[in-house]
């Protein structure tokens, strides 16, 4: 068998155990790390880190638990006055429980409007969606070879698609000039880029709705997509795992709608089309790692389902959720509500981030915001944003994630979660940022203009102040982060 | 398209898997299905509900009523949930009757045994390298410790004349074979204690020898423990963690799954004294967490002290018992078992059952069982063994009845071949000679 690795002997553990290419020294982590030495907390810790690095969604907790106490039975084991404790107890199967294969199905097509149906024969279950990420780069691609990310992409991603795969991420760049879509150009530049690094390119990774920018991918980045993997014959992961927050317009369109669409759904190409998804952001449950692989080709189905046995998910867990998500009653509710709920919670970010003269990228999904910093900054380079970075944490203390961490190319970008926390704690951190402007910037706070008005001379006043050129250092290499 | 791992998948393929899924396309019932396949070939233990006695574990409410709903579901640390860490390093530190202690922060949850010993793998080894691993072993093993990792298995063999024991000489043997043949780089010796599917504990003496031999050659030890809390009769068990407590080349694997018989809740662990170790497969447990549902379940479950010590020494005796209900079941056949202290099968020895001695005579004395007399047992060539004849039979996956059943369905099959056949001897190994009584 061969391997392109050199031999370890002197070396006790793995070169995967030793090494740092599991991307958790990025800052994304780090901020984390100080949030948890000084967590804010209302009552008894009032001047502590506020949390907004964490895409959690914490809005709608009372609809589950309002379903949990009316329906008592699924989390105890019960069904129609007998015990499947059991039965549960000893199912490994990991073709998973058929109930829940059809409730979660079912409940992936109601969040895209019913424009799609799924087959629950094609769906996989997996411990969450890390599980499942790595699980497809493992049936897609050899190590060494390279999938292609849109940028700024999830940091998570460093480490779930390529520590222990061997698989490498060339990234697709995508700057402001157009709101951070991809473009064709893009896609053929990240794919040159492969080449010259000598990596065979496997497929293309987008998640859809974006995070960290919040967007659902728009019809032509999605037509795009299509004809990209076409023209190079290699794959498309549609990780969807925020399909059900996409909360206001233009609506959610997903890859599979795409396809049907364009009647490409019995083809060659929809069997090279995956999404992944997972009830950790739709539902808030990251906690149950309940994640799942949906692919059109059998073959992929079958390797990947074989792959699952290292990651199953908890038969008592899909026993309680398939209760849940089998009322139909609770989850049209459910989608429409805590859509609602999210909508409201941006909006309040948004706006209280332009009183402290902050804008962010319009988004329409997601639990967080793609926000612009870019006139806070000493100089347009990423040491500045670093140092940026640090005061908010620091100072303002507020635990935001540097776009740096989600492979940026351009400086000055922060993700902003909303949906973790209470209004209040929420008005609290822009009313900290808002100070801390006020404090450090001058004439960047509206005071008699509006908000939009004084934004957009804000940026014309500040071209002065450092080059308007889109850059990146060249010396950070991928691998570093 | 897809990529190699994709189109090759290890040792699904064996027999093992095979049985189980004829298995599924007939499976006995009592009732609906009497002359169905009789699965004997599935390693489970069914649980007495401990369940029914205690719906607070369920309810996802704190004692006082407070709804705890929200924070598990948003709980998915990868260092685990403490409470439960804590009752799980207790339970373990119990089944060895307290002479060791499990520190809780060197345990790494992982969604059960299956993802620990991958993960442990992809720690300790580098694609190419080598483990060791005495035979017969579970089939699993060529799917978890190979597949993804790319890691190779080189057996360590043994035989029927001293009990399939691990030896010094073979030892040495596979680490030859491992390195100055097939040129690889050994990390480590992975044995399963008790084994599977011997259903023994390793003596002090091949405890030593594994000890000795990884220290001279500076790798080192898994010790599969999963079935620890399945030894219902002496000697007793010596965990590596007794035997060579001090080292940081000692890792455990342990899983909930045949000890209380839950393996669909996937709980696994991974015990190791090597921080590094810890740290790096605490990381990688992130690919396969265990549900914090469960966790909480479990965490009450097992933080519940009567209930541990009642349910072990409960589970010890009927294992005992349903033992040797088989193996004088397979006694009364002619059939003989190897002498076991451990888990929910039996080392049986069906050589003289053989056409002739030799792998394809097994495979069809096993297609014989599983389609004419319809019970799924395990050939011993799923599990490696370099002898043929041998097979695991489980027998704590099934009701007292439905053993009987298989019994009389066995010794029918004995007795008919015997016929056939007069120079088959009566098979002692070790068991009383039974008169044949025409039942």
């Amino acid at each position: 068998k061969q391997t392109t690795t050199r031999p370890n002997p002197m070396g006790i553990l793995s070169r995967k155990a030793t090494c740092n290419t599991h991307g958790q020294d990025s800052s994304y982590f780090l901020g984390w790390e100080e949030y948890e030495k000084n967590p804010y907390d209302e009552a008894t810790n009032p001047a502590g880190i506020i949390q907004m690095g964490l895409a959690e969604n914490q809005l709608s907790f009372d609809l589950i638990e309002q379903w949990l106490a009316a329906n008592p039975d699924p989390a105890s084991f019960k069904r129609d006055g007998g015990s499947v404790f059991r039965d549960l107890a000893l199912f490994q199967d990991y073709h998973g429980l058929p109930a829940f294969k059809k409730a979660l199905v079912e409940f992936m097509s109601e969040i895209r409007g019913n424009k799609v149906t799924f087959d629950q024969n094609k769906i996989v279950l997996t411990a969450g969606a890390t599980s499942a990420n790595e699980t497809l780069m493992f049936c897609l691609a050899e190590p060494g070879e390279a999938i292609l990310l849109p940028t700024p992409y999830y940091p998570g991603f460093d480490r779930d698609l390529k520590w222990r795969t061997g698989v490498e991420i060339v990234p697709i760049q995508c700057t402001s000039a157009n709101g951070f879509q991809i473009t064709e150009t893009a896609l053929e530049q990240a794919y040159l880029d492969a080449k010259t690094r000598n990596l065979k390119v496997k497929g293309v990774l987008v998640t859809n709705p974006s995070n960290p920018l919040g967007t659902t991918l728009t019809r032509p980045e999605l037509n795009l997509l299509v004809n990209f993997i076409s023209d190079k014959q290699i794959h498309l992961i549609s990780d969807e795992i925020y399909a059900g927050t996409a909360f206001s317009s233009p609506g959610y369109v997903s890859i599979m709608e795409v396809l049907k669409d364009k009647k490409l759904e019995h083809t060659e190409l929809a069997d090279r089309v995956h999404v992944v998804y997972s009830l950790s952001k739709d539902l808030g449950l990251p906690g149950f790692r309940v994640g799942a692989i949906y692919s059109n080709d059998d073959r992929v189905v079958s390797a990947a389902t074989k792959m699952s046995s290292f990651g199953l998910v908890s038969s008592q867990t899909q026993y309680l959720l398939a209760a849940l998500l089998s009322d139909k009653k609770f989850t049209r509710n459910y989608i429409a509500e805590s859509q609602r709920r999210l909508k409201q919670r941006q909006r309040s970010l948004r706006k209280g981030l332009e009183k402290a003269g902050i804008s962010c990228l319009k988004s329409n999904a997601g639990l967080f915001c793609w926000v612009d910093m870019r006139h806070l900054l000493e100089a347009n380079t990423f040491e500045a944003e670093m140092k940026l970075w640090k005061k908010i944490v620091y100072e303002v203390k507020l635990n935001i994630s540097p776009g740096s961490s989600c492979h940026c190319v351009e400086p000055g970008w922060f993700r902003v979660c909303f949906a973790n926390m209470s209004e209040e704690t929420l008005e609290l951190a822009v009313e900290r940022l808002r100070m801390f402007v006020e404090e450090n910037y001058n004439d960047v706070i509206p005071r008699s203009r509006s908000g939009h008005e004084m934004l957009k001379g804000l940026r014309k006043k500040n071209l002065t102040k450092w080059v308007f050129r889109l850059s990146y250092s060249s010396d950070r290499e991928p691998e570093e982060r | 398209m897809l990529s190699r791992r994709a189109r090759e998948c290890h040792g699904q393929e064996s027999s093992y898997f095979a049985g189980w899924q004829e298995y599924e396309k007939n499976p006995y019932h009592p009732l609906h299905n009497p002359s169905g396949i009789i699965q004997l070939g599935l390693a489970e233990n069914q649980l007495e509900s401990w369940i029914a006695n205690n719906p607070e574990a369920l309810t996802l409410r704190t004692d006082q009523g407070q709804s705890i709903f929200q924070d598990l579901a948003l709980f998915q640390d990868y260092h685990g949930l403490p409470s439960f860490k804590n009752a799980l390093a207790d339970f373990m530190s119990e089944i060895r009757g307290n002479k060791v202690k499990f520190d809780p922060n060197n345990l790494v949850l992982t969604a059960g045994a299956t993802s620990a010993n991958e993960t442990l793998i992809f720690c300790l080894a580098d694609p190419g390298d080598a483990f060791l691993l005495p035979t017969p072993y579970y089939p699993g093993f060529d799917r978890d410790l190979k597949w993804r990792t790319e890691v190779e298995i080189v057996p360590i063999h043994s035989s029927s004349a001293n009990n399939f024991e691990i030896t010094t000489p073979s030892l040495e043997q596979a680490y030859e074979r491992a390195t100055k043949q097939l040129k690889l780089n050994v990390k480590g010796i992975l044995a399963t204690n008790p084994s599977n599917p011997l259903g023994t504990t390793l003596t002090r003496g091949e405890l030593d020898r594994l000890i000795d031999f990884a220290m001279a050659k500076g790798i080192h030890i898994v010790s599969d423990e999963i079935y620890s809390g399945t030894v219902f009769d002496s000697p007793d068990f010596t965990s590596i963690a007794e035997a060579w407590s001090a080292s940081k080349r000692v890792h455990i694997v342990y899983s909930l799954s045949k000890d209380l018989g839950l393996p669909g809740f996937r709980v696994g662990a991974i015990y190791s004294n090597d921080e590094k170790v810890v740290a790096a497969a605490t990381k990688m447990s992130s690919f396969g967490l265990v549900s914090s549902q469960t966790q909480h379940l479990l965490s009450k479950m097992l933080s519940d002290k009567d209930m541990r010590a009642r349910y072990v020494e409960e589970n010890r005796r009927r294992l005992g018992k349903r033992k040797d209900e088989m193996v004088s079941g397979l006694g009364l056949a002619g059939i003989g078992c190897m002498r076991s202290n451990a888990g929910l099968f039996c080392w049986v020895d069906m050589r003289k059952l053989l056409r002739e001695p030799s792998f394809e005579a097994e495979k069809e004395l096993w297609k014989e069982m599983l389609f004419e007399v319809g019970v799924n047992v395990s050939p011993g060539s799923s599990f490696h063994c370099s002898e043929p004849g041998w097979f695991r039979v489980c027998f704590a996956n099934i009701s007292e009845e439905t053993l009987g059943v298989a019994m009389k369905r066995i010794g029918d099959f004995a007795r008919f071949r015997r016929g056939y056949d007069k120079t088959i001897k009566w098979v002692s190994a070790g068991t009383r000679e039974e008169p044949y009584l025409g039942r």
